[in-house]
């Protein structure tokens, strides 16, 4: 028989004792594998990338500068004519780029305001139960109780219109979902064996919080995040596009708006191209939740 | 049973406190002085304080707090400061126009969404089941708006099988006034609806009676109509009741965009005016009926499926 190689061992015992894998392990693992979540996963950054890069003025810059004549259709002969131009002969390519970045904002900003809300007041309501719990729940039954275009609408028509409105807007409303998965997963792990263990070795309240629990459930804020960030996107869109969002510069929802009156005389390239820039990166989001959902929630494995 | 509705009932309490409260924060307090607002930019001292007096804003807060309750409690909201209508009477006359199209496109879409859902859960993993599902997350993400403008743009305007804009009271050009707003709604709810009732049904395959129902040798049509689709009425029942009430709500966008004057079309119309008193009203109106759908989902989930613990 072969005599055994030092990397032979090595093997050997690496198989016999598995390495640990946490949960987010894993569940990269089985999102690798899902080559439809990857694409998404690249669409995502190239989205970001882009929106960057016209955050930086590399591209895209500046927007507002008559590139042909008004409403000329999309043509090959320059990249800003690609989509063709606007009334006022500006570069629809450039503004759906201008619009990404406005997109893409909105998204990041109001999920950075939204998920510490949800995250931290889900745990303490889940955690210690009594009135903080009710409290947190009266909190987020009465703001899911308002429709939430309609509650988006009220919140941006008193602070007054514009990005600001909206980011704010989105952020102090978009808690709820993460909060209500937060608030039940944590009533289920405060009372689970490890946690008990923490407690018996004298971890303090905070610790088995936010250093037991949470990395736990941390996959649902990943979840959320996807959903929420595509949400916001989606508002952003109708809120502009009703007028009370983003003012003086592109916006998918803007020219949605300016598209509608361009339509009937035949000028649909403004309306497809910010249509097609959102669908893209909708349609990202949503199969990226999808598979979010199956690749980090081992319960609902093998489901659907 | 009914001491559960009853609680349900004195449950919803606290929000509806919680709503109008929200509200009133909003509108009254977070949004600086109304009067301004709606004065405009070029009105005297004078004015200003003669339209604070009328709606009351010159006094303490807890009284306009109390004075917005009973205006809701009264179903009167004054008088609208743009079109000089009684809020009432403009929330009344939207409502006909309003459920004449969502309806009919609620029902349609229902129904498609139900039969579809139920086809696919059933060939499950096979082809047809496949293309459906990339079919729904496709149209789940063309924007809502995209539908309703090329809609407009095709059906309406090119072919001209459809009226652009305006809506007639009576009941054949009724018909004719909200059918392509009726069709855009169908096909923007159908990815979603499909998706819902697919994944409703779905799960419940995947119970073990199920697994028992064929181990004892049913054919799979039995075990699907007979056990799981009897199963999964409880989560179909309880997604089209709560959408109910709100029907009452109209469109925005497709009201707008049609002009139909229902009261999805009227609060685009107070935006776009800052008309002040509908939108505070609508706010608090769709808020009611929000949290009396969920109500009645509560306690339909109970009726519908007695393993639900009464608690």
């Amino acid at each position: 028989m072969k005599e055994l190689t030092a990397a032979d061992e090595a093997n050997l015992i690496e198989f016999a004792v598995p390495e640990g894998r946490s949960l987010m392990q894993d569940g990269l693992r089985r999102l690798k594998k899902d080559k439809l979540a990857i694409a998404c996963i690249g669409i995502v950054i190239f989205y970001a990338l882009v929106a960057i890069l016209a955050k930086l003025g590399v591209i895209a810059t500046p927007w507002d500068v008559k590139v042909a004549g008004s409403y000329s259709p999309p043509s090959f002969q320059s990249l800003p004519l690609i989509f063709g131009t606007d009334n006022f002969g500006y570069s629809v390519f450039y503004k759906v780029i201008q619009g990404a970045r406005v997109s893409m904002s909105v998204g990041l900003v109001s999920c950075m305001i939204s998920t510490p809300i949800g995250i931290t007041l889900g745990a303490l309501a889940g955690y210690f139960g009594g009135w903080i719990d009710e409290v947190v729940v009266w909190l987020f039954t009465t703001l899911s109780s308002v429709p939430s275009i309609m509650l988006l609408i009220a919140i941006v028509f008193v602070l007054g219109k514009g990005l600001g409105a909206i980011y704010f807007a989105l952020g102090i409303t978009a808690w709820v979902s993460l909060c209500r998965v937060i608030r039940g997963e944590f009533m289920k792990h405060k009372t689970r064996d490890y946690v008990l263990a923490a407690e018996s070795v004298g971890a303090s309240h905070f610790s088995r919080v936010f250093k037991h629990i949470l990395p736990n459930v941390s996959h649902f804020v990943i979840i959320d995040v996807s959903i929420q960030f595509m949400s916001a996107i989606k508002a952003e869109v109708i809120l502009s596009f009703l007028g009370i969002g983003v003012q003086g510069q592109p916006s998918w929802g803007v020219m949605i708006d300016d598209a509608k009156l361009e339509l009937s005389r035949g000028a649909w390239w403004q309306l497809a191209a910010a249509t097609m820039a959102m669908f893209f990166i909708v349609l990202a989001f949503n199969i990226l939740g999808d598979a979010l959902r199956d690749a980090l929630d081992p319960k609902l494995k093998g489901h659907a | 049973m009914i001491s559960y509705i009853l609680r349900k009932i004195v449950s919803t309490i606290p929000t509806l406190f919680g709503v109008t409260f929200l509200v009133f924060i909003l509108f009254n307090i977070a949004g600086g002085d109304p009067a301004l607002r709606i004065a405009g930019k070029y009105a005297t001292a004078e004015r200003i304080a003669e339209i604070r007096h009328q709606h009351g804003w010159d006094q303490s807060l807890p009284l306009q707090y109390t004075h917005f309750l009973k205006e809701i409690v009264t179903f009167d909201y004054g008088t609208s400061d743009v079109t000089h209508q009684p809020v009432r009477d403009m929330i009344l006359g939207g409502i006909g126009p309003s459920l004449s199209l969502t309806v009919p496109a609620f029902f349609l879409t229902t129904l498609i969404a139900i039969v579809i859902g139920l086809l696919v859960a059933y060939f499950r993993g096979r082809w047809v089941d496949k293309v459906v599902v990339i079919g729904c997350v496709l149209g789940m993400s063309i924007p809502m708006l995209a539908y309703i403008l090329f809609g407009q743009y095709f059906f309406a305007y090119r072919l001209g099988w459809f009226p652009i804009h305006g809506f007639e009271m009576g009941f054949p050009e009724q018909l004719y006034s909200v059918a392509l707003p009726v069709i855009i709604w169908v096909m923007v709810s159908l990815g979603y609806d499909v998706r819902f009732y697919r994944t409703a049904v779905l799960e419940e395959t995947n119970q073990d009676y199920v697994r028992t129902a064929r181990a004892k040798g049913l054919a799979e049509p039995r075990v699907f109509l007979k056990h799981v689709l009897k199963n999964s009425m409880a989560p179909i029942i309880t997604n089209v009741v709560i959408e109910i009430p709100l029907l009452i709500m109209g469109a925005f966008l497709l009201e707008s965009f049609f002009g139909i004057p229902g009261i999805g079309g009227i609060t685009i119309d107070a935006l776009n005016n800052s008309d002040f008193q509908v939108l505070k009203a609508m706010t608090v109106l769709q808020s009611f009926l929000l949290i009396f759908g969920n109500t009645m989902t509560d306690v339909l989930y109970v009726w519908v499926d007695p393993r639900v613990k009464l608690s």
